[in-house]
């Protein structure tokens, strides 16, 4: 079941520049192997060495950051949306 | 109430008394209105000169540096003349000559824990534009702490977020970010780069923002907004209270 995922400006080397990309899988650390699969690279700047999620990059499901569902098992369907949206903190 | 502009009132800030949303009240409200910008650099340069422009009475600048010859690319507030300036005295001729009506009152330091709630217990309404998340956190809890509105922003590149943070009623910065970031793991403006009107931009929304807390109008709290001046793009993400919220998260949930 394809979910659209929208990728961050500085994730978009791993897509070729491509802004919004699709992914299969019935939750959101399917998702993330799928999408290196396609993308290789992508995982590892998503997840850090022991699995969790890295902590300065937020993904959100729909408008929930996963964080506050189920993490990695939170459970996706056809049609959800997908942001990955990185911490930003310049500002000079 | 009392009517208390004068004939050159009235006609710098026509075009917005005009609006209803605005009026002599609202006018009014921006004169009484104490708003400190906390970074004078790339977003806080933009917010700064429009939250002047637009008659806030009493503008609070917070910086530690001086104007760098790098910085101008971006940063609108200085200019060539206020080389090596500490940058809160460049902000401070540059916003009182644009509106001698405000009272411009220079912070220079980098704020910590401690000072960050001292500085920022002045003030009504709180606008962040420094350059580290360590930073946008302690000025976030100070905030928190104090019951002032936050609108908080970050740049890089060619893209922008913003968040406005109404303490006890929205989400706050911690619930989004909630650590600091190890050494390189999110990268400045000076490492990765910035486009110079994409400071424009958000620091703009800035001050969008912040006129609206003065004037008691509805904000884009709870939303956070990402701006891509490369695709082009801006779009909000809802953002809810994090209960565990370590700054925030004894406040009791918000209502659906």
């Amino acid at each position: 079941m394809p979910v659209l995922v929208r990728i961050p400006t500085p994730l978009r080397r791993h897509t070729g520049g491509t802004a919004d990309v699709y992914a299969k899988g019935k939750d959101v650390g399917e998702l993330i192997d799928d999408l290196d699969r396609q993308f290789p690279g992508l995982r590892d700047r998503l997840v850090d060495e022991t699995g969790e999620l890295r902590r300065f990059i937020n993904i959100y499901l729909n408008q929930e950051d996963v964080r506050f569902l189920q993490g990695k098992e939170s459970l996706v369907k056809d049609g959800d949306e997908v942001s990955i949206v990185p911490a930003i903190a310049g500002g000079r | 109430m009392r009517f208390p502009f004068s004939e050159a009132d009235l006609r710098r800030y026509s075009r917005q008394m005009i609006l209803p949303e605005v009026g002599g009240a609202g006018q009014e409200r921006l004169r009484r209105s104490r708003v400190v910008v906390v970074g004078a650099g790339g977003l806080g340069s933009p917010a700064a000169l429009y939250l002047a422009a637009a008659g806030v009475g009493t503008l609070g600048v917070v910086d530690s540096d001086r104007v760098d010859l790098s910085n101008l690319q971006r940063q609108i507030l200085h200019g060539t003349k206020a080389l090596d300036l500490p940058k809160v005295t460049s902000a401070q001729g540059r916003l009182e000559e644009l509106n001698p009506e405000v009272r411009v009152i220079p912070h220079a330091l980098r704020l910590d824990a401690a000072s960050a709630r001292e500085v920022l217990a002045g003030y009504d309404v709180v606008v962040e534009g420094s350059d580290n998340l360590a930073t946008k956190l302690v000025v976030n809890d100070a905030c928190v702490a104090l019951g002032r509105p936050l609108v908080a922003a970050g740049i890089l590149r060619w893209d922008g977020q913003l968040l406005v943070v109404r303490p006890g009623e929205s989400a706050c910065y911690r619930c989004v970010y909630p650590r600091e970031a190890p050494e390189g793991a999110v990268p400045t403006c000076e490492a990765a780069g910035i486009v110079g009107p994409v400071a424009g931009v958000v620091g703009s929304l800035q001050a969008v923002e912040a006129l609206k807390l003065c004037l008691g109008l509805v904000t884009a709290a709870g939303q956070l907004l990402l701006y891509d001046g490369a695709t082009p793009e801006l779009r909000a993400i809802t953002v809810r209270p994090n209960p565990a919220c370590p700054a925030c998260g004894i406040l009791p949930p918000r209502s659906e």
